[in-house]
């Protein structure tokens, strides 16, 4: 298999290994995981615009309840004179959530990020299944069309929050349908995903890179998928059982008796709310998880590079992130601790979270033990990886006194919920996102993004999502609840600290949208002005530097199929010429 | 380009990537219809009175009837797959045309099971347990369709790799049989969940 390059205009018969494909083919329904990986990444960064976008006009209607929106105002809500109909705001507050997570954060996190990397870092020509991958990706499309297209269906998108907890969804506008068909596109699209990512990883690694040789990420990437393969099914099932509700007027959901508006529903009932909140947290709880596991993935390749130090416990990690793996199947009712299930089921679910705290705190103290005595170089990606390691500490921590029932019946449903998750996804993997994107970009293009634009970026981004979050938590413990669309300025008991902190956490939500910008500048003007990297400008060890150029043109990615003879991060070896030693170097005498 | 290990087995996992691919996949399956099965224990067990199968006119004789006729078609499947082996492609056409006109009987009767319980009035929304019945056998319903297109589209237009690569194409009839083995299997516990318990 060759190399091709494809910017010249190869002359018929030119290579063997070419064949012209047409511009369909390659661009569009292309099968190379590297484009692929491309077009997941771009649809998934302008859901996450669109998904920020949506919460920024949340955060009018939080700080300023009752007044027109400027700029969109006028034109969404032109019958009610510019001001946010209390019904507009459920469908943000949904949307908001399911656009994130489902076509944002896993989509670039798995399919964008796994996709171009992991072949590339395992030495495999491609995914296991190219058609399979071209699929999954317009599987997920689709699920975005759906999702965006529900917006203008009679009634409105989906408003029973992202959750989507009967019995309110069941009986909710068609909007709900809308999502509950674009989450099993998602779901399939997933499920497909996943298959291809656990056997291009078992099956195509090349020879010499045994499992312990692995890259970091390759394995958070092997953890990841098997959460997508195993807990996502639970949501498709409950998605199925829904629908049966929403469409065959089945009960599934829906308790006897129940009473809307005043009108008694014609269905039998004889359902269970909660059986919903069960298989939806089935899936939802190691889909936390799915967040976070190659967030641990990026952070720990950027980091160990920029310390120029071999990662420090190795296996510790491997182990961590297998083990967080199956427990992660074992928490999900600690979601549930208020719904009356009983003392026996709360204190084994809050054993088991205890218990799965234990593994991210292992992999946090790896990464800072790697960064002692390191000389660290201070790029934009690992001021991001490292901006990561605080952010996530404190997701973490403020998620303990939600995983112990006494504590979680204070904080339930406030907006200390809201706080303490987003700090684990916001500034902490979408954080590790930009670490990715800054540091795997002169792969994809062979430039280098701009070093000052990206600092520009960077401490604007830390201070404001800082100014957004910490408020949050403090909202919440003094009894703000989440879901409230004036921000709680109707309520006795949020008034008065919603009114001194809404406005100022606005601000910082649109500051940090403002501090956006120089990224998005820097993205397209690197592409063609950025500085060149040559093929390995990071100096790094793992495969996805060594064997291939910058970008790795053409369906195929290496010349010669690499023979790996150490592991990923050998970095200042005792003896060696560089500091770093590839995984395919052999020995230097 | 070429991807490694398409027909030929790596020889630290002994499998080829299709046949792992399966096995995830049907995992996965498992996970599905576990869930959904779970759900069935939750609601059966929240009910103050569950009816029996039985008593809601559900046809044990009907179904009884379709369950051979599905594990005489997985009987089938296996023939084909090995008929291939043994490079008798007539065979292999016979066995697998017979797989995909048992499924076909399959969903014939399950046909006149459902138009049964419509003439009665029996809907998904008329009870819970209805709402079950329907759920679980029309999703395993799709599956088995699933599975006729697979099959049958091996046994027209896809036969045409038993020429360029017949090793390839033994491989795919495996894949197929492990999937068409699954959706049995996924009715021989739903008979007795449905039917008889």
């Amino acid at each position: 298999m060759a190399l091709v390059d494809d910017h010249a205009v190869p002359a018929h018969g030119h290579a063997e290994a070419h064949h012209e494909e047409s511009f369909l083919r390659k661009y569009v329904f292309s099968q190379d995981h590297k484009w692929i990986g491309i077009q997941y990444g771009f649809t998934a960064l302008l859901f996450l615009l669109f998904g920020f976008t949506l919460m920024m006009m949340m955060r009018w209607a939080l700080a300023f309840p009752g007044k027109p929106m400027p700029i969109l105002g006028g034109w969404l809500f032109k019958a009610m004179g510019g001001v946010m109909p209390p019904e507009f705001y459920n469908q943000l507050g949904a949307m908001h959530g399911t656009i994130m997570v489902f076509l944002g954060i896993v989509p670039l996190a798995v399919g964008a990020f796994g996709n171009y990397v992991v072949p590339l870092q395992i030495g495999a020509p491609d995914m296991a299944f190219p058609k399979l991958n071209m699929t999954s990706y317009w599987l997920y499309f689709c699920g975005g069309v759906a999702m965006l297209g529900s917006f203008f269906l009679p009634g409105g998108a989906a408003q029973s929050g992202w959750t989507s907890y009967p019995p309110l969804s069941d009986i909710a506008p068609t909007g709900q349908t809308a999502w509950l068909v674009g989450m099993l596109f998602l779901i399939f699209s997933s499920l497909l995903g996943a298959t291809n990512f656990l056997v291009t990883i078992i099956q195509l690694r090349a020879p010499g890179l045994t499992w312990m040789r692995l890259p970091f990420f390759v394995w958070a990437q092997f953890v990841t998928s098997f959460l997508l393969l195993l807990a996502f099914p639970a949501l498709q099932a409950a998605g199925i059982l829904q629908l049966m509700d929403r469409l065959a007027g089945t009960s599934f959901f829906l308790p006897s008796g129940l009473v809307v508006s005043g009108v008694h529903l014609p269905n039998t009932g004889g359902g269970s709310p909660l059986l919903w909140q069960h298989l939806f947290w089935f899936l939802a709880h190691p889909e936390v998880y799915v967040l976070i596991l190659p967030a641990f993935g990026i952070v720990t390749e950027v980091i160990t590079n920029n310390t120029r130090k071999p990662l420090w416990g190795y296996r510790s990690l491997v182990y961590a992130v297998t083990f967080l793996g199956f427990m992660s199947f074992v928490v999900w009712a600690h979601h549930m601790f208020m719904t009356g299930m009983g003392t026996v089921m709360s204190t084994f679910f809050q054993t088991t979270t205890m218990i799965i705290s234990i593994p991210s705190v292992i992999v946090l103290t790896a990464l800072l033990i790697t960064l002692w005595g390191g000389s660290i170089r201070f790029n934009t990606p690992m001021l991001f990886a490292l901006a990561f390691l605080p952010m996530f500490a404190i997701g973490g921590l403020t998620g303990l006194p939600l995983g112990l029932a006494p504590t979680d019946i204070h904080l339930h449903d406030t907006y200390y919920v809201i706080g303490h998750f987003h700090y684990v996804v916001a500034p902490g993997t979408i954080f590790a996102m930009f670490a990715g994107i800054y540091y795997w970009f002169p792969k994809l293009t062979g430039r280098r993004m701009n070093e000052t634009l990206g600092k520009i970026h960077f401490w604007p981004s830390i201070i404001a999502i800082n100014c957004i979050f910490m408020p949050m938590l403090w909202q919440g413990l003094a009894g703000v609840s989440r879901r409230l669309y004036d921000g709680g300025a109707s309520y006795s008991h949020a008034r008065e600290v919603a009114a001194h902190t809404n406005p100022f956490m606005s601000y910082a939500a649109w500051t940090l949208a403002l501090a956006q910008i120089p990224f998005i500048i820097n993205l397209f003007w690197s592409i063609k002005k950025g500085k060149e990297a040559g093929s390995n400008p990071w100096e790094a060890t793992t495969l996805d530097w060594a064997a291939t150029t910058s970008p790795p043109l053409g369906h195929g990615n290496f010349e010669q199929v690499p023979v790996v003879v150490r592991g990923p991060y050998d970095y200042s070896l005792p003896g060696a010429s560089r500091d770093f030693t590839p995984q395919h170097q052999v020995e230097e005498t | 380009m070429e991807i490694p290990y398409t027909t030929e087995a790596r020889p630290d996992t002994g499998l080829f990537n299709a046949k792992l691919g399966i096995w995830l996949f049907l995992a996965s399956e498992v996970m599905l219809f576990g869930s959904l099965f779970s759900a069935y224990i939750l609601l059966r067990t929240g009910a103050p009175v569950w009816p029996h199968g039985r008593t809601q006119g559900l046809s044990i004789p009907l179904a009884t009837v379709n369950t051979m006729v599905l594990i005489a078609s997985s009987v089938t499947m296996v023939l084909s797959w090995a008929s291939l082996r043994l490079k008798d492609f007539a065979k292999y056409r016979l066995y697998l045309g017979l797989t995909i006109l048992a499924g076909l009987c399959f969903m014939v009767i399950k046909g006149f099971e459902y138009s049964a319980k419509f003439e009665h009035h029996h809907f998904p929304s008329t009870s819970t347990f209805f709402a079950v019945y329907f759920t679980l056998t029309g999703l395993h319903g799709l599956h088995v369709l699933g599975g006729m297109i697979i099959n049958g589209y091996f046994w027209g237009p896809g036969a045409k790799m038993w020429k360029s690569d017949p090793e390839r194409f033994t491989n795919r009839i495996e894949v197929a049989g492990l999937y068409w083995h699954f959706v049995d299997l996924v009715w021989i516990f739903l008979f007795p969940t449905l039917y008889l318990l």
